[in-house]
């Protein structure tokens, strides 16, 4: 997996100064849409280093991605982001832990099916019991936008425009931060058992210890962008633990590109605004995801980064 | 404990475990034999008891809809293999998982398209609709133990193919060692076609066996999905026997864990999984690898 | 000094028993080839000395220590470099990186995760050295998947060499070579059995006896016979071996 050199990251930090740009333009349905894509954007590039990093293909992502959503819901009303947010990644992190130590005793069709199962089963978790609040969901109040004693009370009217700034600010945070993953050892670890794990244990990595790092770290930053879309939308539901959400993302990350780090969220976008220009042909959403899904496989194996360049995978 | 209350749980418990088994094997298979991850199978689950629905709608005999889900489980598997997924066996799993969930979306769609998205009852075929006396105080629906018979004779029968015929005991080399196929000289094209027949097959025979015992309604195929996927890890990979008895025990275990402690009886089943990854992570009744 | 001892190596599949009551020592300073017709467990006995397979019965001992229920990686961190016998290397990555990569195994553990690889002197330094030391130094920044047949197993050679292990377990290094290309290999091999315990196993009978300092022959599991080269070559019971298997 690539990351994007000179000339792509000035590519990304214009696009990305573009999105801030957005409040000046779009109407606060487009930049609800746009904090959509960031959030889904996120929560793909959470899976991305398991995936494109590791060769780790998990379908249970998603249940990570709803605890960190779940934790505004859970923790006592009132308090600052600045303890939601971390917490949040804490529990997706343990979960992550949990699941992860058993499911990385298989690999391959065993790791997916396992991950399946543990993630269908943290959704039964908070659909079936209490915890969850209900089938269809529960609205929460957003935490407080409180950080070292100085608050921001953002009124309703700009909420939609400080809500896409906060996103767009993690989300880059998240990118650089991995970029700089990538490159230190423990990246290169990474990268060397998705290419070959038996050479790299018959070189003397432990590569459990490297996976099941990798592995609570993608938990941890799925969690995170669960908490965004929490804070968002206002809303959690236990439909953010499915395991269709987690097949979403990597759709994502092969329409954007398996063998680049931003493909992700090339494919957030682009799948969003799909979803979006197809509204106004039909209603069948999920024929249009198919059909997409279809398209990409069939046609589209390097995603849309490959296209016009020789990308290795 | 009620005597016949453990008995009435028992016996469903057989029956949910028989119908898994019935998904699971052609799940298993199709992976042991062409490596080939599935997740549309609770798909084709869901196609076999909506077309029960249709047919008992049409005919009133939901005996016909066995034979048809059969063959044109068949035909419509043979139909699969050929045209998409033979093209899938040596792509990555994330494309095959992709590949598989847009058949589940728009199987869906199609199942939207046709029927709508309402539940639907079934009704239990008249001649089979009364209760058979187990014990003196205690009648167990006939329904369902017709069922339980069907799944039997179906185990059975794919248990004397894959033992006695030259067809089922070049499937079963396959499943264990799928380079057997090349080396032995065995047409592989036959097996890819055969397996993936067999498997849909009984997947929709599973599901039109079950219309009657749930309804039929949007998404009824993910739960069993879901499930299979445990059992084919209990059981493991490959291993029609090891789908049989791993399928029972689950099914034991969730009716059971459901009936008994219904609080943590949706988790029963993962508590179980859990277990045997720490002790067995190749499955319980894996072939032995060299 | 006894570098890796087995003692009583068992390997079962079921019925099968592929390796049989094997018991060797390879020293530093030695040049130990092991033949054998196709089917004798040769790559079995490999795997259980690295770890990628549990002996059903007998004993490993690396530099002293009993590593018998160890993990490969483990192993491989005390002290055993390994080849194999169809090149498995990243095949995107260039030679320079995957020789890197095998340095940098050394010490690797959560307290140097996040060191930066580009900037980790030593394992450069590392890498530098053993392609140098099979000759590709002049191929470092060649993509291993653009390697010709022979430049790949020297690669594989490399990956072994990374970190100074004690013990070199060789898979059938020259596998696929021509006779062109096997002797500076076999110059290389004896060059390296200098300063490692190396294992040798290999089917090209003539770089066998030009280059091992003891041979062992396996047949159906077991060790047929044990000695020098040339003792070998001159015992029957290893002609008729050879003739009744038709290696």
């Amino acid at each position: 997996m690539l990351v994007a050199g000179c000339r792509g990251s000035l590519l990304l930090a214009l696009a990305a100064l573009l999105v801030a740009a957005l409040p000046l333009f779009a109407s606060n349905y487009h930049l609800q849409l746009a904090s959509t894509a960031l959030v889904a954007a996120m929560f793909a590039l959470s899976l991305q280093l398991l995936v494109g990093g590791a060769g780790m293909v998990s379908l249970g992502h998603a249940a990570f991605f709803g605890i960190g959503a779940y934790a505004i819901h859970l923790l006592p009303a009132g308090i600052s982001v600045a303890l939601t947010l971390p917490a949040a990644m804490a529990l997706a992190a343990i979960a992550a832990l949990a699941v992860g130590a058993l499911s990385l005793r298989t690999r391959g069709f065993f790791f997916l099916m396992t991950t399946l199962a543990f993630g269908q089963m943290l959704f039964f978790v908070f659909h079936d019991t209490p915890l969850g609040g209900g089938k269809d969901g529960v609205f929460i109040t957003r935490p407080a936008l409180e950080l070292f004693g100085l608050a921001w009370e953002i009124p309703r009217r700009q909420r939609a425009a400080a809500m896409l700034w906060i996103n767009l600010g993690l989300l880059a945070a998240m990118y650089v931060g991995l970029a700089l993953l990538m490159r230190t050892l423990f990246g290169r670890a990474l990268l060397g058992i998705r290419g070959n794990e038996d050479r790299m244990r018959a070189l003397g990595y432990d590569t459990r210890a490297v996976k099941l790092a990798a592995f609570v770290l993608a938990g941890a930053l799925a969690g995170l962008a669960g908490h965004c879309q929490a804070m968002t939308e206002a809303f959690v539901t236990p439909e953010m633990l499915a395991w269709h959400h987690g097949a979403e993302a990597l759709l994502m990350i092969l329409l954007g590109g398996l063998g680049a780090l931003h493909g992700p969220i090339l494919g957030a976008f682009a799948y969003v605004g799909l979803g979006e220009a197809s509204t106004l042909i039909t209603e069948r959403q999920r024929l249009v995801e198919g059909l997409v899904i279809l398209a990409v496989v069939l046609a589209l194996p390097r995603g849309l980064a490959g296209i016009g360049r020789g990308w290795r995978r | 404990m009620d005597l016949s209350g453990l008995l009435a749980q028992l016996l469903n418990g057989l029956q949910y475990g028989l119908l898994l088994f019935l998904i699971s094997s052609g799940l298993t298979l199709i992976f042991g034999v062409m490596g080939v991850i599935n997740l549309a199978h609770g798909s084709l689950f869901m196609i076999g008891a909506y077309a029960a629905f249709v047919i008992t709608g049409w005919t009133g005999a939901l005996w016909l809809a066995l034979p048809a889900a059969l063959a044109g489980g068949a035909l419509f598997g043979a139909l699969l293999e050929r045209g998409l997924f033979r093209h899938f066996y040596r792509r990555e799993h994330l494309d095959q998982v992709l590949l598989t969930f847009a058949l589940i979306l728009l199987f869906e769609e199609a199942r939207s398209a046709l029927l709508g998205n309402d539940f639907h009852s079934v009704a239990v075929p008249a001649l089979l609709d009364f209760s058979v006396p187990v014990t003196p105080d205690f009648a167990y629906s006939a329904y369902r133990l017709a069922v339980l018979g069907v799944c039997v004779l179906a185990a059975l029968l794919m248990f004397l193919g894959l033992e006695r015929t030259r067809l089922g005991s070049a499937v079963r080399a396959a499943a264990e060692k799928p380079e057997m196929v090349e080396l032995l000289g065995l047409d592989a094209r036959r097996i890819h076609m055969a397996v993936f027949a067999l498997g849909t097959a009984l997947a929709m025979l599973a599901g039109a066996l079950a219309a009657p015992l749930q309804s039929v309604y949007p998404n009824m195929g993910d739960g069993f999905l879901i499930i299979s996927f445990v059992v084919v890890v209990v059981g493991g990979v490959g291993s029609v026997a090891g789908a049989f008895w791993g399928a029972l025990l689950i099914g034991l275990v969730d009716t059971l864990g459901k009936a008994y402690l219904p609080e943590v009886a949706g988790l029963a089943v993962y508590v179980l999984m859990a277990g045997v990854l720490l002790w067995r992570p190749a499955g319980l009744f894996a072939p032995a690898r060299g | 000094m006894t570098a890796l001892a087995a003692e009583g190596l068992t390997r079962r599949f079921g019925g099968l028993t592929a390796v049989d009551s094997v018991s060797l020592t390879l020293s530093i300073g030695e040049l130990h080839a092991v033949i054998g017709p196709n089917g004798a467990g040769k790559s079995t006995l490999v795997n259980l000395l690295a770890g990628e397979l549990r002996p059903s019965a007998g004993r490993i001992l690396l530099g002293g220590e009993d590593v018998t229920t160890w993990p490969t990686w483990r192993r491989a961190r005390r002290g055993i470099g390994r080849s194999f016998q169809r090149t498995n290397l990243l095949r995107d990555m260039s030679a320079h990186e995957n020789a890197r990569l095998a340095a940098q195994a050394a010490g690797f553990g959560p307290a140097r995760w996040l060191r930066d690889a580009g900037r980790d002197a030593a394992s450069l330094a590392e890498a530098a050295r053993v392609l140098e030391r099979v000759g590709l130094l002049g191929r470092a920044d060649a993509v291993a998947g653009t390697l010709s047949h022979g430049e790949l197993r020297l690669l594989e050679i490399a990956m072994a060499l990374a970190n100074r292990p004690a013990v070199l377990l060789l898979d059938e290094p020259l596998a696929g070579m021509g006779p062109e290309e096997s002797e500076p290999v076999g110059a290389l091999l004896r060059d390296l059995a200098r300063d490692h315990a190396l294992l040798l196993i290999e089917h090209d009978m003539d770089v066998v006896f030009a280059v091992a300092d003891r041979v062992t022959v396996m047949v159906d599991g077991r060790v047929l016979e044990h000695g020098v080269p040339t003792a070998i070559r001159a015992s029957a019971a290893v002609r008729d071996a050879y003739l009744g298997h038709g290696a």
